[in-house]
């Protein structure tokens, strides 16, 4: 099933086997989500767990942090990462520190599903990638599906936390196949995962870039350079020791971010292999991000700003060799 | 210009180190004179100089350890004008060991990083810590990483070279330097020369007799001991057969006029060396015995001359006081024959039908078959002989 069904399929999971599960956002009823991600969903469980929200960020994540706080289980729809700029005083000062700020007798059990990264000329307002703002923040939990079988089992498994678990979904992601496993249990949503096996290089990145990253790796292994892939599935918490456990094999680290490059989450990978890998370390970590620009709609220059499978070679390459 | 070149003080010396420079740029030099102080794996040599002039340029400075052959200063000689300063740079003289061989310069291989903006060697944290683990110096590397870093691969290729070499040498003694080059130049003679040897008794009762006659004339100091006869006498029988007063070169035996005999000294502490007793033959028996004295005492305090080293053109091996019999010497190359002498002993001699009681003493000859037959070699040792029962003539 493609990436899109695959969420589907574990809303709708969710929404049979928990009553307190609903799923709430603009146009995700009657519209089937901006990204069909759940249509046909109102037609089998009905406005009273299907929701269509008002145009306001901030007043529909803070009914779903209510909502939350009142025993609910609420999943909430952000059409992009951009919108959710205007939920942000809801996420930072309430769904992140109501546990903290209340001694514990509050908890936030809330999902937000957010649509996240460019690639479809949708322009500055609509193709950002901005996860790694709210992997900054501590208190919620950040998940970055790359997969279908993770867009099924990561909403699964985020609807059993008892936290925020904010799930970032790479909207070019939507439409590709994947195998999912609807009878697998629980996912993990702690680990990265490594994709692929390498002993020269460790490439490091998640959600919308895997795709890019495996290819970059598929060039390089022509040039019989071997690369290690790290999906890192959640950038907080971070999966510090499987990024550390790479290095130490390959001595090398190119970490690919679609974010821009300046206080990026790719800076914060970096850092800490800086931090706890140095004496492993044969080359400054690379890094591959964007360009740093609102976000073009003009194709070319879309493309232009974006990770580019070559620019992930080439970082590679060039820190091998430099003759490369 | 001359160039004055590190000689090669004996066939083992392949190196020496320049321990000093007697003169400096711009001082006058005669033919004869000492000008450098050299430490080869025997000795510390002091150095002659065979032109006179005046010295241009020192192109090597103390503590070098430079190849046989290797220009160590030029010198102007007399009558010539000084150039201007054309860049000159050390050459090196190749190995001799492997001459059909290119030989890469024995230079500092440190690259030369100037002195005054040292630069920094960009090596990775993970090179860098494994040079310190596998006893790498980074210094000794060259990174083949970007902007020419040393990597870790860098550093696990010459840990793999370094375990590929034989542990280095630790630096030897002088005395164990001398058994090593004594064992190079022996064991070379063994596998190159085709050894013959010959040996004969000789009635020494007229050198005895006529050596206490002369030494009762004498002071002291002044005596002669008979080994100086031995060595006179040897010199003179290569007279007769000059063939054995050669040196083997380039495949070839190279016939020389003037005889230097190299007398044997065994040095305390143990090896030997066989410096030269320039023109042996033409030196009177007081000559002969004042300059034998004076070599046997610098030889013992290491502090020969280089020529005395270079020169000899055949060596004379004496073991009487040690109480053998019999020397069956090995040849010591380029030079093609080794004489040696036993003991004097008391023992039955016949004559003239008449077994009588003589000091003899046995008298062997190692030659060189590839230049003289023991025909050649039987003359030589007849002639020794019959010198010896003429000491006056000496």
């Amino acid at each position: 099933m493609t990436y899109r069904e695959a969420a589907r399929a574990a809303m709708r999971k969710a929404l049979r086997e928990d009553p307190r599960v609903f799923l709430m956002g603009e146009d995700v009823g009657g519209y089937g989500g901006a990204f069909a991600v759940s249509l046909g969903l109102l037609q089998e469980f009905g406005p009273e767990r299907i929701r269509d929200a008002p145009l306001s960020e901030s007043a529909f994540v803070g009914a779903g942090i209510g909502a939350a706080l009142a025993g609910m289980r609420p999943i909430v729809e952000i059409m992009t990462v951009n919108f959710s700029m205007l939920a942000m005083d809801q996420i930072l000062n309430n769904a992140a520190a109501l546990r903290h700020m209340s001694g514990g007798q509050f908890n936030v059990p809330l999902v937000v599903r957010v649509a996240t990264g460019g690639g479809r000329q949708m322009a500055a307002q609509h193709s950002h990638s901005l996860e790694g703002w709210y992997a900054h923040i501590p208190g919620i939990k950040v998940l970055t599906p790359a997969t279908a079988a993770d867009a099924y089992g990561m909403l699964l498994a985020a609807l059993r936390e008892s936290d925020p678990v904010f799930i970032f979904e790479h909207a070019t992601l939507y439409p590709l196949e994947g195998e999912v496993n609807e009878a697998a249990p629980l996912a993990d949503i702690t680990h990265a995962s490594v994709t692929r096996q390498g002993k020269d290089v460790t490439l490091i990145t998640y959600g919308g870039t895997l795709g890019k990253t495996m290819q970059a790796a598929g060039r390089l292994a022509e040039e019989g350079i071997e690369a290690e892939v790290i999906d890192l599935r959640s950038l907080r918490p971070l999966d510090s020791p499987t990024i550390l456990a790479s290095v130490a094999r390959t001595h090398r680290a190119v970490v690919i971010d679609e974010g821009w490059r300046t206080g990026s989450f790719s800076a914060e990978v970096s850092a800490q292999i800086m931090e706890n890998a140095f004496d492993d370390l044969d080359a400054p970590v690379a890094r591959v991000c964007s360009a740093e620009v609102p976000m073009p709609y003009a194709k070319h220059l879309e493309t232009a700003a974006l990770p580019k499978v070559e620019e992930i070679v080439d970082a590679a390459r060039g820190m091998i060799s430099r003759h490369g | 210009m001359a160039e004055f070149l590190m000689p090669q003080l004996g066939a083992d010396m392949s190196a020496g180190k320049l321990l000093g420079w007697r003169k400096n740029v711009g001082e006058s030099v005669s033919r004869g004179d000492i000008i450098a102080d050299v430490e080869t794996d025997k000795a510390d040599i002091e150095i002659e100089v065979f032109t006179s002039g005046v010295i241009e340029r020192i192109l090597i400075q103390p503590g070098e350890k430079v190849p046989v052959g290797t220009v160590l200063a030029i010198i102007r000689r007399e009558g010539e004008v000084a150039k201007g300063e054309t860049p000159l740079a050390p050459r090196v003289a190749p190995s001799e060991a492997a001459p059909a061989k290119p030989v890469a310069p024995v230079l500092p291989a440190r690259p030369s990083v100037s002195a005054a903006e040292p630069k920094r060697v960009h090596v990775s944290p993970v090179a860098r810590k494994a040079a310190a683990e596998l006893g790498i110096d980074l210094a000794s590397l060259v990174g083949t990483g970007p902007g020419g870093r040393i990597t870790l691969e860098d550093v696990q290729k010459a840990a793999q070279a370094k375990a590929a070499q034989p542990a280095p040498v630790p630096e030897l003694d002088r005395r164990a330097r001398m058994r090593q080059a004594i064992a190079a130049a022996m064991a070379r003679s063994k596998r190159e020369i085709p050894h013959y040897y010959l040996s004969t008794a000789i009635d020494m009762s007229r050198v005895m007799a006529w050596l206490t006659q002369e030494n009762l004339k004498r002071s002291v100091e002044d005596r002669l001991v008979y080994g100086v006869l031995l060595l006179k006498a040897v010199a003179l029988a290569l007279h007769d057969v000059p063939e054995l007063n050669s040196l083997w070169s380039a495949g070839k035996a190279v016939q020389l006029a003037d005889v230097h005999v190299g007398a044997a000294i065994s040095l305390r502490g143990g090896g030997l060396v066989a410096p030269a007793l320039h023109n042996t033959d033409r030196q009177s028996l007081d000559e002969l015995m004042k300059n034998f004295r004076d070599l046997v005492q610098r030889a013992r305090a290491g502090s020969l001359r280089s020529s005395e080293l270079s020169d000899p053109t055949i060596t004379v091996t004496s073991l009487g006081e040690q109480g053998v019999d019999a020397v069956f010497g090995i040849i010591y190359p380029p030079q093609v024959a080794l004489v040696g002498f036993g003991k004097i002993t008391e023992r039955p001699w016949s004559s003239a039908g008449q077994i009588v009681s003589r000091h003899a003493i046995t008298a062997t000859l190692s030659g060189d078959h590839r230049v003289t037959d023991g025909h050649r070699g039987g003359l030589f040792l007849a002639a020794v002989d019959r010198l010896l029962q003429e000491p006056e003539k000496l």
